[in-house]
């Protein structure tokens, strides 16, 4: 590594330290901030000699990412950017504080994947999905899949794990030559109704998708969920045991061990470690207060909502609902999700935007109680399970009321 | 529970947009045969086209709000490859890209459909890039596309978009309350002489930063995009006494969206 490489890395490394230690936050976008200032190039610098694996999509990719960098951890030590800090700066500085390690396993916010590919050099780059996510700031979903194409385009040898099951997926991979299909189902289909090559409509039946139009259609995955486990591309079937609830984070192993099978791990090897990740930075977390067992879900769009009912027990269910900077500021996409799972369960609603919410469910026939705090709402509910299902300042605000719980 | 018609599978969003033909099942109750019910029937026309951001709602309220004054409902989507009916009461017109509208504009041009039911005197509620698509003219992808003319408006590109909180008083004409609700759009559209302003701007941009939206006969569009009419009942309700013709209809518990509409009114005022 280059002195100035070096100096930056080490600077960056001392920021985040005293990030933490001010109690400013986890340390893991500052000290890359300031190390990316010294040497615009820390990161390239910081990935040469690592064998790196992307992570990108509209939704499960820091779960994802968790869950590859426990099966390739069966190969060594294994830097990865834990905190969700997903930007070039959150790369740089969980490269700078890992130190030397062989592998390096990356979440990317999926607008910067072409240039996270550039500086990296990825030898694998997994896409799980592209759906409607805070359009009032984000891409439409079309153009986030061009972006992905056009940078996909500039690096034909990394090799790609990919979604076969998301038409916009796919389509951004349909230069590519190497790519491994995995298949996890996909609950939400409303961003891909019309094919992204020609305009046709896109007919669905059973798994399978094709364009009317054109040639475009679902590839036949290498590796599938089935039942409780995972067919890999011999043939052979794994039972996954997860502490994660769901089906979406069946769907997230399997692309785990696709990702780690380009690293040469053995899915034998890699699914007893996938059953020892509990939480994801507070993710499915679960907290005992006041004899209500708490689990918190997060829910940031539409598509991880109809995931998160899934995953939610039939209990007493708290939903939270803000319109920061963070979350986007418009509240929409509240009705491109029908609530009406969640008819029978008691339900209390509460956050910033819990008006909106009201108003929806009002309009989904779904009987709710407002609360101010969640404080209120544990004392709403009878003792037991408590399900949490929030947006993303309104999980950060109840995870702060239950002491930051990983 | 059990008594409560809303505690059962109704909501139509359970149902794939992408069922068979244009005529349908109704989510609220029985099938009903296509063309031979009384039901009040609203259309959302190409939800695989225009449904960006929660634009279902529109539907859905308007199907809500009917059916608690004992109205029969007939939700009918129609997706783009499938011929528009002509004989509902209410067409809806949602949010989309460029290319998806552009597309839209197309289709609706050579189906003739809406043009046939709005000479019927069928009511019309547009957003966003929906109401664009019912002037003469706008600008997607960078060129200029011609629209169905059922406005008279046309819309070209604006220095910047307009993103954010929406509100502005409406036509006196129309008898409602102050519109709120939130625009993302990139356009700028101009009204011409048989078209009247929705209403004047008082936060945000709409139409071009002075008057929002537009309205003629029962034809009505606004920036207000997605689920516009969970922010405003009174203007859903107007919709509903354009399509059955009546001057009054009994009030409803509004309770939540008058809280929701108060917060965000007294929001756009602190901003």
């Amino acid at each position: 590594m280059p002195l100035r490489a070096k100096v930056a890395s080490s600077v960056s490394r001392t920021a985040a330290a005293l990030s933490r230690a001010a109690g400013r936050g986890d340390g893991s976008v500052i000290g890359g901030w300031i190390g990316l200032k010294i040497d615009p190039d820390l990161l390239a610098h910081l990935s040469t000699g690592r064998a790196i694996a992307l992570v990108s999509g509209t939704n499960g990719k820091t779960t994802t990412t968790r869950l590859t960098t426990a099966a390739v951890g069966v190969l060594g030590p294994v830097a990865t950017n834990s905190f969700g800090a997903n930007m070039p700066t959150g790369h740089t500085s969980a490269l700078a504080k890992a130190g030397t390690t062989p592998y390096a396993v990356l979440e990317v916010d999926e607008h910067y994947l072409p240039q996270v590919l550039e500086a990296t050099e990825p030898r694998v780059v997994a896409l799980l999905n592209l759906s409607r996510d805070q359009l009032d700031r984000a891409k439409e979903v079309a153009m986030m899949a061009q972006l992905w194409r056009a940078a996909l385009v500039k690096h034909p040898d990394v090799h790609v794990v990919a979604n076969a099951d998301d038409p916009m997926v796919v389509w951004a991979t349909v230069d590519h030559t190497a790519v491994t299909w995995f298949s996890a189902g996909q609950r939400w289909h409303d961003d891909s109704w019309v094919c992204p090559e020609c305009g046709s409509p896109i007919e669905r039946a059973d798994e399978q998708w094709w364009c009317t139009g054109c040639p475009l259609r679902r590839p036949e995955a290498q590796w599938v969920v089935e039942d409780d486990g995972v067919v890999d591309p011999t043939g052979a079937w794994h039972k996954i045991v997860l502490q994660l609830p769901g089906r979406v984070n069946l769907g997230n192993a399997a692309t785990a061990l696709a990702v780690a099978a380009q690293f040469g791990v053995r899915p034998t090897d890699a699914v007893s470690r996938l059953g020892g990740v509990a939480s994801v930075a507070g993710r499915y977390a679960q907290v005992v207060r006041d004899g209500r067992n708490i689990r918190l879900l997060l829910a940031k769009n539409p598509a991880s909502w109809l995931e998160a009912f899934d995953m939610a027990d039939e209990a007493p269910t708290l939903l939270s609902i803000n319109a920061r900077d963070p979350d986007g500021l418009d509240t929409s996409w509240l009705f491109d999700v029908d609530f009406a799972p969640l008819r029978g369960r008691q339900v209390l609603i509460t956050g910033d935007r819990a008006y909106d919410l009201a108003v929806r469910l009002d309009v989904n026939g779904v009987p709710f109680q407002h609360v101010r705090t969640f404080t209120e709402a544990v004392a709403a509910v009878p003792v037991g399970r408590l399900e949490v299902i929030a947006n993303y300042t309104a999980f950060q605000d109840i995870r702060a009321e239950l002491d930051r719980v990983n | 529970m059990s008594t409560d018609p809303y505690s059962m599978a109704q909501d139509p969003y359970s149902v794939s947009p992408h069922g068979e033909g244009p005529y349908r099942t109704s989510p609220y109750g029985e099938p009903v045969p296509a063309g031979t019910t009384s039901a009040l029937r609203i259309v959302w026309i190409y939800p695989d086209l225009l449904s960006t951001y929660g634009d279902r709602g529109n539907m859905l309220i308007l199907g809500r709000r009917a059916q608690q004054r004992g109205m029969p409902v007939e939700l009918i989507e129609v997706r783009s490859d499938q011929p528009l009916p002509t004989t509902a009461d209410i067409y809806l017109l949602g949010g989309g890209e460029d290319g998806p509208q552009a597309l839209a504009a197309q289709r609706l041009i050579a189906d003739g459909g809406l043009h046939r039911a709005v000479a019927q005197g069928s009511v019309v509620f547009a957003v966003c890039a929906g109401y664009q698509l019912l002037g003469s003219s706008f600008v997607a992808k960078g060129t200029t596309c011609a629209g169905l003319q059922l406005l008279d408006l046309h819309s070209d590109r604006g220095p910047s978009r307009a993103v954010g909180e929406l509100a502005g008083e409406i036509d006196p004409r129309l008898g409602l309350p102050p519109l709120t609700g939130f625009e993302n759009h990139g356009g700028r559209t101009h009204l011409g002489p048989d078209a009247a302003p929705l209403a004047r701007v008082t936060t945000g941009i709409g139409n071009d930063g002075a008057t929002e939206g537009a309205w003629r006969g029962k034809l009505l569009g606004t920036y207000s995009h997605g689920p516009a009419l969970a922010r405003n009942p009174a203007l859903a309700d107007l919709l509903l006494r354009w399509a059955t013709g009546t001057s009054a209809l009994p009030p409803l518990d509004d309770t939540w969206s008058d809280r929701l509409r108060a917060e965000r009114l007294a929001a756009t005022r602190a901003a």
